[in-house]
């Protein structure tokens, strides 16, 4: 930005998001720079160049992108633009890389209020920060009232591998063990209960937070780790029948062991909903080779977000492609990909 | 949730299936039908067959409410919420059944107004809120869930809502449990009575099912080690010779079940001629509609429904199901042209059908329990 134009610090008075913020002129400059360079400013979105050029890498990249539709924008624990950046985040970490930088794209609603406006993108920047991930590239646009729930963020990162494994589901071998880093559940009930149209109320919170210190402590195993995931939309259960049909092995999971916490655990009783399959914002599940489980557990116990990491399961040769569950009370089921919503049942 | 840990714990569960084990004869195949599908999808949840000895054999019944509704009124249902200015408001499960035109959630996607709601009050609310809208609430579901579509009805009219209905389809347990009773060749020993409807009913609405077809019931909770328990009060009646309607669920259900539950359904709704259940054909006196002093609420009566009958797929053996007579798997079509994902029959469409149960949960187990079936 030229120094003549920055020379007036820029104010936005308006209350809520209008057309004219979109619009390019004036008010959209006033938007962009008082609200979120101010929030998210730093070394390469602050020149707001038409691309943000960055230093090279040294190794191969990982590239991500993903949409945050989330409603409501404000959630227990969380809200959009903490979400965005966590994702985008963990969706890098799980590849095994570094994550170096993010994008946003912003689609606001007309009338939305200014203030939430900032206050979610305050917390995607407090989020950026956290991750040590700066937004280097923005884009805003204004959609006219009905046309977007509120606002939506479509992100992208991109990270660096700084090793040479290749973690994928040809790697995952019979007798590895499925390490889980903490409770189930809690983004998707934290959410389902906020929207309120459940009357449901339940001290439960979304847990998005960023897990790239714990694919980093998992990625100093080397060989012995096999494969991660972050098990958001569609649950553990999507996660892993996804890793069971890719490697064409069978996976077998404790249900004694799972944790859910037990507001969350009684929400899903209620609604008739498995945990399985709620979707999870702060977590990751990882395949390791069973000699190095210990080392593994330590290293996820060692970070906070790690603290209550447990042994899930185990992979075995049979049935191919299938995801098995030993149930508490001395049985088993399949733990079957989902077919339609997780639509809570009747009676 | 320490009130659901004791219901799911392993050693009881482990001592009951011991007891189970002692109490069947071995080469004696005992048949019995759970006759609700939350005890169904509570079955596969958690594994319990393979608890019990292959003397044992669960037989999965029509109770499941989103399972028994003809494709015919699905398409009315799509029809009212085609119709300019309705709003058509539903249980969840529904939105996937498959008409003849497709599902209600097809018909959204196609720009008709189809909303989810938990309760028929919440539908109500929802015309409250939308007064130029028409809000028809689609009822479903047996004695259970009839009582609150009732006392919907009551405060409708109390507060005369002029763009409220019921589009009813309530349905009652004691025709399809005779029409599965009086199947040639009935292939069931004992029933698992259902336990929510009961809590409505009472027990002694099954009084007829040992008095005149010599069957024993013992109505059950939902948790597995309820189940359990049930499953070896059914025996050890059998081992005592008894025959008689016992409640395992005595934390909700009692005899003369809830009399006032009982009377909002009678002074909103009456029993039909007559009802087609899908997979069991046309039974007399075996649904409610909505009485002529409610005529105002009723969808029936204020729309002109296409009321078409469409035949249930042919190549699809749901009614074989539903009656006992075959188990899932042995559908031609069970896990091929028929899924969870494109579901040919009703057993198959929701997670408390018999066929989609058991397609999710235990697909892999078809060897171990077939060698009963041939017993």
């Amino acid at each position: 930005m030229p120094e003549r134009v920055r020379r007036r610090r820029p104010v936005l008075r308006d209350e809520r998001i209008t057309l004219a913020h979109g619009a390019g002129g004036k008010a959209t400059r006033d938007l962009v720079e008082a609200l979120f360079l101010e929030e998210l400013g730093n070394e390469a979105l602050t020149p707001l160049g038409d691309s943000a050029v960055v230093p090279p890498a040294g190794g191969r990249l990982a590239v991500t992108t993903d949409s945050y539709v989330v409603h409501p924008l404000v959630f227990p624990g969380g809200d959009i633009g903490e979400l965005a950046v966590n994702g985008t985040v963990n969706d890098l970490a799980v590849a095994g890389a570094r994550p170096l930088w993010l994008t946003a794209g912003f689609v606001l609603e007309e009338g939305l209020p200014i203030e939430l406006l900032r206050e979610i993108v305050h917390s995607m920047g407090s989020a950026a920060t956290r991750a040590g991930v700066p937004v280097a590239a923005g884009d805003t646009k204004v959609v006219e009232r009905g046309k977007a729930d509120g606002l939506y963020v479509t992100t992208a990162g991109v990270g660096v591998l700084e090793h040479d494994l290749e973690l994928v589901p040809a790697r995952v071998r019979p007798g590895d063990r499925i390490l889980l880093s903490g409770t189930l559940a809690d983004h998707g009930m934290a959410v389902m209960i906020a929207r309120g149209d459940l009357h449901l109320e339940g001290d439960v919170a979304s847990d998005t937070a960023p897990v790239h210190e714990l694919a980093a402590a998992l990625l100093r195993l080397g060989e012995a780790l096999r494969w991660m995931r972050d098990p958001t939309r569609g649950g553990l259960a999507t996660a892993l029948n996804e890793l069971a049909t890719q490697s064409a092995l069978a996976v077998r999971l404790q249900e004694s062991v799972l944790p859910v916490r037990a507001p969350v655990f009684a929400a899903c009783e209620i609604l008739g909903i498995d945990p399985l399959y709620v979707a999870n914002e702060g977590k990751l599940v990882a395949v390791v080779a069973s000699e190095a489980t210990d080392d593994a557990l330590a290293a996820l116990r060692a970070h906070p977000l790690g603290a209550e990491a447990v042994e899930i399961g185990v992979i075995e040769a049979e049935p191919e492609g299938i995801v098995l569950l030993d149930t508490a009370l001395g049985g088993s089921r399949i733990v079957d990909v989902l077919v339609g919503d997780p639509l809570p049942r009747i009676c | 949730m320490r009130y659901v840990d004791e219901y799911r714990d392993p050693a009881l569960a482990r001592g009951l299936a011991a007891e189970i084990r002692s109490l069947v004869t071995p080469g004696e195949v005992v048949r019995v039908m759970e006759v609700c599908g939350g005890h169904t999808h509570a079955i596969y949840r958690h594994g319990l067959e393979e608890l019990l000895p292959p003397e044992l054999e669960l037989v999965h019944g029509p109770g499941c409410p989103v399972c028994v509704i003809p494709m015919g009124r699905v398409d009315d249902a799509i029809a009212l919420a085609e119709t300019d200015g309705v709003t058509l408001a539903t249980f969840g499960d529904m939105l996937r059944v498959p008409g003849g035109r497709g599902s209600l959630l097809e018909a959204k996607a196609r720009g008709a107004d189809v909303r989810m709601v938990y309760s028929p009050l919440d539908a109500l609310a929802l015309a409250a809120q939308e007064p130029d809208r028409h809000v028809c609430f689609f009822a479903i579901g047996f004695e259970t869930t009839a009582p609150a579509t009732a006392v919907t009805l009551r405060r409708a009219r109390a507060e005369e809502t002029p763009n409220f209905s019921v589009f009813c389809n309530h349905v009652l347990i004691e025709p399809p449990l005779r029409a599965i009773l009086e199947t040639p060749g009935l292939r069931v020993d004992a029933f698992i009575g259902p336990g929510h409807v009961s809590s409505v009913i009472g027990t002694e609405a099954y009084d007829f099912i040992p008095e005149e077809y010599g069957r024993p019931v013992v109505v059950s909770a939902f948790e597995p080690v309820d189940l359990l328990q049930s499953i070896a009060m059914l025996l050890r009646q059998r081992a005592d010779g008894r025959c008689e309607v016992e409640n395992q669920y005595t934390r909700v259900v009692r005899r003369e079940g809830n009399a006032r539950a009982v009377a909002a359904i009678g002074e909103t709704m009456e029993a039909r001629e007559d009802f087609e259940w899908r997979g069991l054909g046309v039974l007399p006196k075996s649904a409610l509609r909505v009485r002529e002093a409610f005529a105002a609420f009723d969808a029936e009566r204020l729309f002109t429904l296409p009321g078409a009958r469409i035949e249930d797929p042919k190549a699809c053996r749901c009614g074989d199901v539903l009656t006992g007579q075959i188990k899932p798997w042995e559908c031609g079509v069970f896990g091929t042209a028929c899924t969870p994902e494109r579901p040919l029959g009703t057993c198959m469409v929701s997670s408390e059908g018999a066929c989609a149960a058991f397609f999710s949960y235990g697909r892999l187990r078809r060897p171990r329990e077939e060698a009963p079936v041939g017993a």
